[in-house]
């Protein structure tokens, strides 16, 4: 994965950019599955790699396929990128271990879920039960979000405004 | 000694994370080009991912799938806010590409100084 990103951000090449981002989401999927996340590693896989690259070829081949060399310096959002990571570094040497079953995380609402998701929904998968029941309200809002997008699409790119450009 | 090991094991997942992070940084920053810009928006956004999914493992768990064979389970509560936070994702992304579409017809450029240049011309 590291190396994808590192190459997305070195290629001039758009087509091999998106391509490359396909294939980093791809990876991001399996490593969701190493770290037991089914559904999300499902999810990424399907959106991530499929939707976002269909949608990205979409947008170069009505646009340019080149990048071009950028002028100015590059120095300071080296520096920048350097400096936010090394706080950032510094801020995970509190952080649990990985894998740590006593970590904070661990000890709130997901063992509750765990515990209640059969009594209380009757859904093995308690990633669906959190997901439609629990927090119900929240992918409603999720739902909301994508109409809107997707209004904000059509509006953006829709037929009747080219309709009017030819009528000017 | 061993308590070094331990540590860089421990948290190697976090720091591949903020490398990720700040290489997705990086593309949005130094770059000029609109699609690039959201190709890196996207790298970021799946570092995030990651980070969130690592909280969420237990070592010796499986995934939060109840069955009479298993105690341990990862915590299922950060997939939740993933599989939410991958789809508004994709969702802004999609939004995005239409805006650069949409430059690109106005400007005939999607790169991001040489539309700062148009501009500024009377």
């Amino acid at each position: 994965m590291a190396l994808t990103a590192y190459a997305v951000a070195r290629l001039h090449n758009l087509y091999a950019v998106v391509m490359l981002a396909g294939i980093y989401s791809l990876l991001a999927a399996v490593m969701f599955v190493v770290l037991d996340a089914v559904d999300v590693a499902f999810t990424e896989a399907a959106v991530g790699a499929g939707i976002s690259t269909v949608l990205a070829l979409g947008t170069l081949a009505l646009t340019k396929s080149r990048e071009k060399t950028p002028r100015h310096t590059r120095i300071l959002p080296l520096a920048v990128c350097g400096i936010t990571g090394a706080a950032l570094v510094y801020g995970t040497l509190d952080l649990e271990h990985y894998g740590d079953p006593s970590a904070a995380p661990h000890h709130h609402v997901g063992p509750e879920y765990l515990a209640r998701s059969i009594p209380d929904t009757g859904v093995p998968n308690v990633v669906t039960s959190v997901l439609a029941s629990y927090r119900g309200y929240d992918t409603l809002g999720e739902t909301t979000v994508i109409f809107t997008a997707g209004v904000g699409v059509v509006l953006l790119l829709g037929s009747w405004r080219r309709k009017e450009d030819d009528d000017a | 000694m061993s308590d070094l090991i331990n540590t860089v094991l421990g948290l190697y997942n976090y720091w591949i994370v903020i490398f990720l992070m700040m290489c997705g940084f990086y593309i949005v920053v130094a770059h000029d080009n609109l699609i690039k810009k959201l190709v890196g928006l996207n790298i970021f956004q799946a570092s995030v991912f990651v980070l969130y999914i690592t909280f969420g493992k237990v070592s010796g768990g499986t995934a939060p799938i109840l069955g009479e064979a298993f105690h341990v389970y990862s915590n299922p509560l950060p997939h939740v806010l993933i599989l939410t936070a991958i789809v508004v994702g994709v969702a802004t992304t999609a939004l995005g590409l239409a805006l650069v579409v949409r430059i690109n017809e106005a400007y005939g450029t999607i790169e991001d100084d040489e539309i700062h240049s148009q501009d500024d011309e009377p």
